[in-house]
C-alpha cells in the first residue's frame, strides 16, 4: 500500500475508497498553518499537564525531563495552551517567516 | 430436498431470505412490500432464524442501518417499494460506492403524484444510476431463486456490490404461486458463510466513507463502473451453478418463440407471462411475433441483446415508466442506444404500458405485436406511445 | 513560587496521570485552530477506549478527519451521509450484536458511538436519532454542538442561539439574527425515556470523560450533548475556546448536568450568583450587533430556562 504513488490510477484506488492505514493523517503536517508559536518557560512550569489536556491537535507531549512541549510539525498556534496554563509558563510569539 | 409449496410470493421472498441465514434485516413497511416485512419479522419472532430485525422509522434509515450492519460484516437484507425506494435513494449510491453487498427486494410500485399503490416500474427506473445490480423476476419461483442467488452474487469477492431483486407489486407480489422451495441444506451448500473484505471492528480499525477530492473522484467512479460491468461474469457463473444444482435456467435475456420472428416484443417483469400467451396465439395464426424477457437490467446485457435480436426487423419494447420530456421509456431508450451503431439494427418502437397498475391484457399485447409489424415499413410518428391512454 | 490552582484546574491535574495516552484521533487533522469540537472528541475517545466503532455523519468532524487517502482515525469509523448518524449507528450496533451472538466475531463488548454535529442531530438527523433511541440500541449518541452548520459556512441550525448572527440568519437592519431559542435536545432525549442523558463541555474534561464512561456502561441508549466552542463561527478568539465553555456553564446558559433514570443532577458547581450573560455575549462577534434591550431579553430567557432546570433538579424522582 505504501508503494502507491499519488495520484493513484483507478485500479490503485482502495476498494470502496476505504482507508486501511489508521491515523495516517500524521503525514499531513499542519504546522505551517501557524502565525504564532508557544514557547515554554520551564522555570515557571509546574508540570500539571493542563496544556497536554487542552491541545486540540493532541500534539503536546511530555519531554524526557517531565516538562511539556508541542510538536511543531502539527502545532497550529491556537494559543489555548498559553491561555490555560496556570502559572503562565507558556507565551505565544509571532512565527518567524 | 426442495418442496413444492403454494404461497404468496411475498411470503416466498421472506422465506428465501431466511434460508440465506441473514444476520440483520432492517425494514420499513410500505404497500405492496409489507407482507415481506411482516413475514420476515414473524420468522425472527419464532426464532426460526437468529437475526436482528430492525423496525426502523423510515426507509432512509432502513438502508442506512443496513449499510451500518453490512459494514460490520453482517449479511443484511431489506425491502421496499415506490416512495420508500426514492426516499432511500440518497444513500443508494453510497451503498455501491462503499461496496457493501446489501440485498434488497423491491415490490415495484408507481411513484407518487398522484399517490398510487399499484404496480409499475417508475420506482426502480428512478434509481437506475445508483450502481446497484438490478434483476427482474417474472414469477414466484424466480423471486425465490433470485433472492438466494443475490447474496451469492453480491458477496463474491470480485463483485461486492449491493443488489436489488424486482418483483411487480400486487401483480406478482400478492399472487399465490407454486414454488419449489429449496431446503436449508441445499441453500447452505450453495451459499457459504459471508467472508467480508474489510469490516468495522477495533481489531483492525479502518475508515469507511472518507471524502473524495476532485483529484481522485473520477478514478473512484471508474473503479465503481468497472466493478458493476465485470459483475456480469459472476452473475452468469452463479446462474450456471444454479442450473446444475436446481435444474432451473437463468439468463440475462430469455427468448420465447423468437425463431423466424419479424417482431420481437420486449418485456421486463411479470408481464412477460401475459406476453407469452399473446405470442402463442399470434404464432398459432402465423403472425411472426416473438418475445424477449429481460431479467438482467444492471449491468445492462449488451452482448446478449445483440445476439437475441438477430433476424428481427422490429423491436416492440414495452416500458412501465415514463421519462417525462425525454426520448422515451427507459428500457426503450437504452435498447435503442445500445443498438445505434449496429448497421443491421432493427426498428425500435416503444409502448409504455401498465402505469399505476393499469391492467395489460393478452389482447393488448397482440395489438402491440400487430401494430409493430407495420413499423417495419412505416415508422410511427412519435418515438414512444403511452399505450391505451384515453384521449378526448 | 507556588501556583494556586482553581478547583477546576485541580480536577484536571487529577486525571492527567491516569489518562489514556493513546491519541484516537491523530494530529494532522484539518480542524481550525482552537477547535473545541475536535478537542472534545479527542478526550471522549480516551474515555471510550479502543473497543469502539464510530458512526459520524457529514459535518466538520467528518470532513477534517477523513480525506482519502488519509484518515486521522485510529478507531473503526464510518461516514455515510448527513441525516443518518443514528440509523447507520443502529445498523452497526445490530451487526456487531448479531455477529458476536453467532460467534462470528470476538466475544467482547464493542460499543457503538455516534459523533454528530448539531445540524446532523437537531435538524436533518433528528428522525434517525429519535428512531435509534426509541428502539433502544446499545449506543451512545454524542451531539457536538457548535451551534450552526459550521462546516458549510456558519448557516443557522435548530441549535443556533437566539439572535446569534448566522449566514442564513444574519443580523440585518430589519431582523437581528436568528429568531428562535435553541432546541433543547437534552430534554427531548429525556422524553425518549433514555436511562442516561447528560450535557458536557471539554472545558470541564473530568466531568465530560466521567459522563462518557457512564454512558458506555449503560446497556442501552444514552445521549450526550456537548457544547463545542467554535472560534471560527462564533467570531471569538481561538485561545479563549476553553474559557468560553466555562462562562457558558457559569452563566447557566449551558449548564452541565446529567439525568439518570429521570433524576436530574447538576454535575459541576454553578456559582450562586450566576455570571451575567453580557460576559458571554460581548466576546463573541456573532452577538456584537445586540442592543442592551436585546441582551436583556436573552438574560431573561436564560434565567427562565435555568429555573426550569433547577426545578427538575430539585423535584425529579427516579423512574425505576
Amino acid at each position: 500500500m505504501t508503494d502507491k504513488k499519488w495520484p493513484e490510477t483507478w485500479q490503485e484506488v482502495n476498494l470502496g475508497c476505504m482507508v486501511f492505514d489508521a491515523g495516517n493523517a500524521r503525514t499531513y503536517l499542519t504546522g505551517n498553518w501557524r502565525a504564532q508559536r508557544p514557547i515554554w518557560d520551564n522555570d515557571k512550569c509546574i508540570k500539571c499537564g493542563i496544556c497536554y489536556v487542552f491541545c486540540p491537535e493532541g500534539c503536546i507531549n511530555k519531554t524526557s525531563d517531565g516538562y511539556y512541549a508541542a510538536d511543531m510539525n502539527y502545532c497550529k498556534g491556537c494559543g489555548i495552551c498559553a491561555y490555560e496554563c496556570p502559572p503562565k509558563a507558556i507565551s505565544m510569539t509571532t512565527e518567524e517567516v | 430436498m426442495s418442496k413444492r409449496v403454494g404461497m404468496e410470493v411475498t411470503t416466498a421472498c421472506a422465506e428465501a431470505a431466511a434460508l440465506c441465514r441473514i444476520d440483520v434485516a432492517s425494514v420499513y413497511p410500505i404497500t405492496p412490500q409489507s407482507h415481506i416485512a411482516e413475514h420476515l419479522s414473524s420468522i425472527v419472532a419464532d426464532g426460526r432464524i437468529d437475526a436482528e430485525y430492525l423496525t426502523v422509522e423510515s426507509e432512509h434509515s432502513a438502508l442506512s442501518a443496513a449499510m451500518g450492519a453490512s459494514a460490520t460484516g453482517a449479511r443484511t437484507f431489506t425491502a421496499t417499494a415506490s416512495q420508500g425506494l426514492i426516499f432511500m435513494q440518497e444513500v443508494m449510491p453510497i451503498t455501491s460506492s462503499l461496496r457493501l453487498p446489501v440485498v434488497m427486494a423491491i415490490a415495484n410500485r408507481a411513484v407518487s403524484g398522484p399517490i398510487n399503490i399499484w404496480n409499475d416500474h417508475s420506482d426502480i427506473m428512478h434509481t437506475r444510476d445508483c450502481g446497484w445490480i438490478s434483476i427482474f423476476a417474472q414469477n414466484g419461483q424466480e423471486v425465490v431463486d433470485m433472492t438466494i442467488q443475490a447474496f451469492k452474487i453480491a458477496e463474491h469477492r470480485d463483485v461486492l456490490l449491493p443488489i436489488n431483486i424486482n418483483l411487480d407489486g400486487f401483480q406478482l407480489s400478492h399472487m399465490v404461486e407454486p414454488v419449489e422451495m429449496p431446503d436449508q441444506e441445499e441453500v447452505d451448500r450453495f451459499l457459504p458463510e459471508y467472508k467480508p473484505y474489510a469490516t468495522l471492528h477495533p481489531d483492525r480499525p479502518i475508515t469507511m466513507g472518507a471524502l473524495g477530492m476532485p483529484d481522485m473522484f473520477a478514478e473512484a467512479m471508474m473503479a465503481k463502473n468497472s466493478a458493476i460491468v465485470n459483475s456480469k461474469k459472476v452473475i452468469l457463473d452463479v446462474w450456471k451453478e444454479w442450473k446444475k444444482l436446481f435444474g432451473r435456467k437463468y439468463e440475462p435475456i430469455e427468448s420465447y418463440k423468437t425463431e423466424g420472428a419479424k417482431v420481437l416484443l420486449v418485456t421486463m417483469g411479470s408481464m412477460g407471462e401475459t406476453a407469452e400467451i399473446a405470442v402463442d396465439e399470434m404464432r398459432e395464426k402465423g403472425v411472426p411475433v416473438g418475445l424477449l424477457k429481460i431479467k438482467l437490467w444492471r449491468p445492462f446485457p449488451f452482448d446478449e441483446l445483440k445476439k437475441a435480436i438477430k433476424g428481427a426487423s422490429v423491436l416492440a419494447v414495452t416500458d412501465r415508466a415514463v421519462s417525462f420530456g425525454g426520448p422515451g421509456g427507459p428500457l426503450f431508450s437504452e435498447i435503442r442506444s445500445a443498438l445505434y451503431d449496429d448497421p443491421a439494427r432493427p426498428a425500435v418502437v416503444n409502448y409504455i404500458i401498465g402505469l399505476g397498475g393499469r391492467d395489460v391484457s393478452v389482447k393488448d399485447f397482440i395489438d402491440m405485436g400487430k401494430r409493430a409489424l407495420k413499423a417495419e415499413s412505416k415508422r410511427p410518428k412519435e418515438a414512444y406511445e403511452l399505450f391505451g391512454v384515453r384521449a378526448s | 513560587m507556588t501556583v494556586k490552582l482553581s478547583k477546576n484546574q485541580k480536577d484536571i491535574v487529577k486525571i492527567v496521570k491516569g489518562m489514556d495516552k493513546a491519541e484516537y484521533i491523530s494530529a494532522g487533522h484539518r480542524a481550525c485552530q482552537g477547535c473545541g469540537e475536535v478537542l472534545a472528541i479527542r478526550l471522549m475517545c480516551k474515555a471510550l477506549g479502543k473497543d469502539t466503532v464510530i458512526s459520524n455523519p457529514t459535518g466538520c468532524m467528518e470532513v477534517i478527519s477523513a480525506i482519502y487517502p488519509t484518515t486521522a482515525w485510529n478507531l473503526p469509523w464510518i461516514h455515510v451521509g448527513f441525516p443518518n448518524a443514528g440509523s447507520v449507528g443502529s445498523g452497526v450496533e445490530a451487526g456487531l450484536k448479531a455477529l458476536r451472538r453467532k460467534g462470528k466475531i470476538a466475544d467482547r463488548r464493542v460499543k457503538t458511538v455516534c459523533f454528530a454535529g448539531d445540524g446532523g442531530t437537531v435538524d436533518i438527523g433528528f428522525q434517525a436519532l429519535s428512531g435509534a433511541m426509541e428502539r433502544g440500541h446499545d449506543m451512545i449518541y454524542v451531539c457536538l454542538d457548535n451551534e450552526a452548520y459550521m462546516n458549510t459556512g456558519i448557516q443557522r441550525s435548530g441549535a443556533t442561539p437566539f439572535m446569534a448572527s448566522a449566514t442564513t440568519a444574519p443580523a440585518g437592519s430589519a431582523i437581528p439574527g436568528n429568531r428562535t431559542w435553541k432546541k433543547n435536545m437534552a430534554e427531548i432525549m429525556v422524553g425518549h425515556n433514555l436511562p442516561y442523558v447528560a450535557t458536557c463541555c471539554p472545558s470541564y474534561p473530568e466531568d465530560m470523560m466521567n459522563k462518557i464512561r457512564k454512558a458506555r456502561e449503560v446497556v442501552g441508549p444514552s445521549y450526550i450533548h456537548c457544547l463545542a466552542v467554535c472560534p471560527t463561527g462564533w467570531r471569538s478568539t481561538s485561545e479563549t475556546c476553553i474559557e468560553l465553555g466555562r462562562v457558558a456553564h457559569e452563566t447557566g446558559f449551558f449548564p452541565l448536568y446529567e439525568v439518570e433514570n429521570g433524576v436530574y443532577r447538576i454535575t459541576v458547581d454553578i456559582p450562586e450568583k450566576r455570571t451575567p450573560m453580557d460576559e458571554y455575549l460581548k466576546v463573541q462577534g456573532r452577538f456584537r450587533h445586540l442592543t442592551p434591550e436585546q441582551r436583556a431579553i436573552i438574560q431573561n430567557r436564560v434565567d427562565v430556562e435555568f429555573n426550569k432546570l433547577m426545578n427538575k433538579v430539585n423535584h425529579s424522582v427516579p423512574w425505576v
